[in-house]
């Protein structure tokens, strides 16, 4: 055994054993943040943060009104850009595959899709708000869509170019037109992967409160009007975090383990979907 | 679509062909339509910026004044405060995504290797504004108390790197914002380093092995090389991301529009600069400088990404 | 199979939700169910208590977002929301421009806070000049002579002061910085007053809230909030000499004096600032928290219900107002407020908004 052989051996040993600290070292801010928030939220989840709105410091209530509100504007946000996501990224990969237009949509999408969003809620504020005279739960659903769109176009993209082309060539060759062939063959063939990228998509959103500060603004009573500030958990969580009443407190942390398991869901219903296609 | 495929749809009878371009119009229309989104955001931008710019000129970008009461803003504290915490969230996160990328593909045991995937993958999914809540409520009093005294106590006085780590121990400020991105970013750049690393051909492997490599000497003269590319674009991904993240640094930074040379002072980003001051910014010149940071974030992501686009593309020509 | 039937179902779900809210869109009848007003978060707690009680009375929702006096101000001349309310009145000129009428809803103290390892609230003792000099930063240290001098009896430790003040534009700011300007000729030359400064030291937070956030979080820190906050968190508050020399603690008792020497009859669209008032009890740094609403609304059926809200509560919230240490509004001001309300605020028929029938 020479000394150079030992010596390779040693830096293997090394930096092998440096990869698992890596590993235990992201593992742990898992754990810790995961039992932070189940250990800090969970005393305070019960019916009423379900069903009562959000109170004035010093008095009882829950989240009901932020759940409700945020649900209505993540619903609205993906309605209006899942369309145009999966509609754009079906353009990139049907009709697009070597254009220049189509690579330049491509980087612009990725652009898009990179986009702090506090820039989007910048732009919808200059747009919808400063323009319309008030915060409202639409300025924040189209925030949220600016947001969607990137990600459906990438997935979609993606998704519709893993069909392989031969299927196309089959139809096509059966005598069936172009969107035909696009519309019952392809998309039916990516279902599982489009919706995917639009759960992915649900799930990023519902926990961004930066785009929603400057539009929906936030409201303390329930409400079903989008047309007005509407009460949403990210910007309640922000603001009850950073307060100083310890009954407020509780609930941002409440709100923090719901959307948490909300997006968790989401993920865990996204990856099961992909599944079945692999038959 | 394939040659084959465009010559049997040219061909094909008239009939149902009335919806072909109606159809293709279609989707090409919202395929513009995203070039438009983001070419309306970079004019709304602009147009809202340029009072400031006006006034300010080139000097917007290197004072580092910003007051509102005499309404002078610089936005060089923002700028130095964005790319000192997404620099240490590099610092931290390139080699730990590194590190749990290589144990993933080559050191973990087969029935271990999906569950630490979608482990690290939850960090991702995890809203930011946990991560801010997290960092404020319990990191922070952890760094104050206890890390950095210590750190600043034994470090502190060393010569040239002391001054990084001195002052007052606060537990926030722009290393804890730091650190906290890097948690952020590790996600991103672990699942692209190895989706690349898992494409690397048996074959290249194997020979390596097969000449007496170790595990090590495998990566790093086999698998590395030959995942450039992917590994470049793993860490433009997470840069941006640094780059962009507002509400997890916010709540942590400190919002002190001051440039400090040490880490554990407070600064501020430009995201969490436009978070905390926007809705209040009262004044036309106080608010186009808000807008205008927003311009420079802007541009600095599009850079960053472009410069990776760039190099990539160069790479792919260099096979 | 399953999962696509789950998929269904919630999306059948979701659109009837969806159908559900674009019902609830108004259709504005003649009832005004829900008034928007931004700005402030010094009279915050205040307002939520208000609004609380009088949604119970009269089922009017009054939704008020704390973001702050200069959002207040900006949202308003937005017109973005009904009403906008700033701790930092605004001068007759500037109302003029901007088309606003401003009144005044509810008076206050603003606190020094501090927190100190074994410094019971109430027990330091702070003069003008040096609180000035800590924001200035050219006090750092908890056991500089100057603050030593003042209290002889506390054992004051070697630690660095960390100043923690406003990250966004608020009238808490304004008045705080009022009164450094007034107390110290180093402050209003160097810095100045306004509802955002550039501070040269220390910590930004976001509200008052963010403020009393930090100061809780950091031993040996200093910061200023709204006295409610200092309250309603056991805070370590000051006492500070007022402009007779004496030592005086924040209380409801130290905030009236302050605003019984006011002089509103002569104030110009109701611009007052109480800092440094003069009085054996006054507490030097207290403010009133004005509203702001246009002359001429787009939408005056709402600015008359806000009207409504607020001269309710001028007569009914007294007691919830003194519970939490803020000073209501004296009648005889409340009486002007509402002649101004009768004689600037115009329908867009020109009728007067007040009385409202």
């Amino acid at each position: 055994m020479n000394a150079r052989y030992l010596r390779r051996r040693a830096v293997n040993a090394f930096n092998l054993s440096i990869a698992t600290l890596a590993t235990l070292f992201g593992l742990f801010w898992l754990v810790w943040l995961l039992w932070t928030l189940v250990s800090r939220g969970v005393q305070y989840i019960d019916w009423s943060i379900f069903v009562q709105p959000t109170p004035p410091p010093g008095a009882a209530g829950g989240l009901g009104n932020a759940i409700v509100g945020s649900g209505l504007i993540t619903f609205f946000g993906v309605l209006m850009g899942a369309p145009v996501g999966v509609l754009a990224g079906t353009f990139l990969a049907e009709f697009g595959r070597g254009s220049r237009l189509a690579s330049v949509i491509r980087f612009v999408n990725d652009l898009l899709l990179s986009a702090p969003s506090i820039i989007i809620g910048v732009f919808v504020y200059a747009v919808l708000v400063a323009t319309t005279g008030h915060f409202s739960g639409w300025a924040g659903s189209v925030a949220l869509a600016v947001i969607v769109v990137p990600v459906v176009v990438r997935t979609t993209e993606n998704m519709l170019r893993l069909v392989p082309d031969t299927l196309r060539e089959t139809a096509a060759a059966l005598g069936a037109p172009q969107w035909k062939v696009v519309l019952a063959i392809v998309w039916r063939s990516a279902k599982g992967g489009i919706m995917t990228g639009i759960l992915l998509a649900l799930a990023r959103i519902t926990g961004e409160t930066a785009p929603l500060l400057f539009t929906a603004l936030n409201n303390q009573f329930w409400s079903w009007d989008m047309s007005a500030p509407i009460a949403n958990l990210p910007v309640m969580i922000f603001q009850f975090a950073m307060s100083p009443y310890d009954d407020w407190q509780h609930l941002a942390w409440a709100g923090a383990l719901v959307i948490t398991a909300g997006v968790l869901i989401i993920n865990i219903v996204a990856r099961v979907l992909v599944r079945p296609q692999s038959r | 679509m394939s040659a084959i495929f465009q010559a049997i749809v040219a061909r094909k009878p008239r009939s149902g062909s009335v919806l072909d371009p109606a159809f293709r119009a279609v989707t090409r229309f919202f395929a513009i339509l995203v070039l438009g989104l983001v070419l309306a955001i970079l004019g709304a931008l602009i147009a809202g910026a340029w009072p400031a710019l006006h006034e300010f000129g080139w000097s917007f970008l290197t004072t580092d004044a910003w007051n509102p009461v005499t309404e002078t803003f610089g936005a060089l504290a923002p700028i130095y405060g964005t790319l000192i915490t997404s620099l240490i969230a590099m610092l931290i996160g390139i080699p730990v995504s590194f590190g749990i990328a290589l144990y993933v593909t080559e050191l973990a045991p087969r029935w271990l290797k999906r569950p630490i995937a979608s482990a690290i993958e939850l960090l991702a999914a995890i809203p930011s504004i946990i991560y801010g809540m997290w960092g404020l409520f319990v990191l922070a009093p952890l760094l104050a108390n206890v890390v950095q005294p210590w750190v600043i106590d034994h470090i502190g006085d060393w010569p040239l790197i002391g001054v990084l780590f001195s002052g007052p121990p606060l537990g926030i400020g722009m290393f804890t914002a730091g650190l906290i991105l890097a948690i952020m970013v590790i996600p991103f750049i672990t699942a692209v380093m190895k989706d690349v690393f898992e494409v690397v051909p048996d074959v290249q492997k194997e020979s390596a092995y097969a000449l007496g490599a170790t595990t090590w000497e495998v990566m790093h003269h086999v698998v590395l090389p030959y995942t450039r590319t992917g590994v470049v674009g793993g860490i433009m991904l997470g840069l941006g991301r640094a780059l962009g993240e507002t509400m997890a640094v916010t709540f942590v930074i400190g919002n002190a529009n001051h440039i400090n040379a040490s880490l554990f002072m407070p600064g501020n980003t430009i995201s969490s600069a436009i978070a905390n001051e926007f809705n209040e910014a009262s004044g036309e010149i106080y608010t186009s400088s808000l807008i205008a940071l927003g311009l420079v974030l802007f541009v600095i992501t599009c850079i960053v990404l472009g410069g990776a686009r760039l190099m990539l593309a160069r790479m792919e020509r260099e096979k | 199979m399953i999962m696509e039937k789950i998929m269904h179902k919630l999306l059948a779900a979701a659109l009837i939700g969806g159908a559900l809210a674009l019902l609830g869109s108004p259709g504005h009848a003649a009832d005004v169910k829900t008034l928007n007003g931004a700005g402030a978060t010094f009279p915050y707690p205040v307002y939520a208590k208000w609004a609380d009680a009088y949604q119970q009375k009269t089922g009017v929702k009054l939704n008020y977002q704390a973001i702050g006096s200069g959002g207040g101000v900006k949202q308003i001349e937005a017109k973005t929301v009904d009403f906008g309310a700033s701790d930092a009145p605004l001068k007759a000129e500037e109302l003029q421009q901007a088309g606003l009428v401003q009144f005044p809803a509810i008076m206050g103290g603003v606190v020094p806070v501090a927190h100190l390892e074994g410094v019971e609230p109430g027990q330091l003792r702070l003069t003008g000049d040096v609180l000035a000099d800590i924001y200035l930063g050219t006090v750092d240290h908890w056991d500089d002579p100057r603050i030593k001098e003042l209290n002889p009896n506390l054992d004051l430790p070697d630690k660095r002061i960390t100043v923690i003040h406003r990250s966004d534009g608020s009238g808490t700011t304004f008045i705080f910085t009022n009164y450094l300007s007034k107390v110290s000729g180093d402050w209003k030359k160097n810095i100045g007053a306004a509802k955002a400064v550039s501070w040269p030291a220390g910590v930004g937070g976001k509200g008052n809230q963010g403020v009393a956030s930090y100061v809780e979080r950091i031993d040996g820190s200093i910061g200023y909030v709204e006295y409610a906050y200092a309250l309603q968190n056991n805070m370590g508050y000051t006492l500070l000499k007022n402009r007779a020399g004496h030592f005086v603690a924040p209380t409801q008792e130290t905030f009236k004096a302050a605003a019984a020497g006011a002089d509103w009859q002569h104030a110009q669209g109701f611009y007052m600032i109480l800092t440094d008032q003069p009085g054996a009890k006054s507490w030097p740094i207290t403010g009133a928290s004005f509203i702001l609403v246009h002359k001429k609304p787009t939408n005056p059926r709402q600015v008359q219900a806000v009207l409504k809200f607020f001269d309710w509560a001028y007569h009914n919230g007294d007691q919830m107002a003194a519970e939490l240490d803020y000073v209501p509004m004296p009648q005889s001001v409340v009486k002007r407020v509402e002649q101004a309300w009768q004689q600037s605020i115009k329908g867009t028929a020109g009728q007067p908004l007040w009385p409202a029938k």
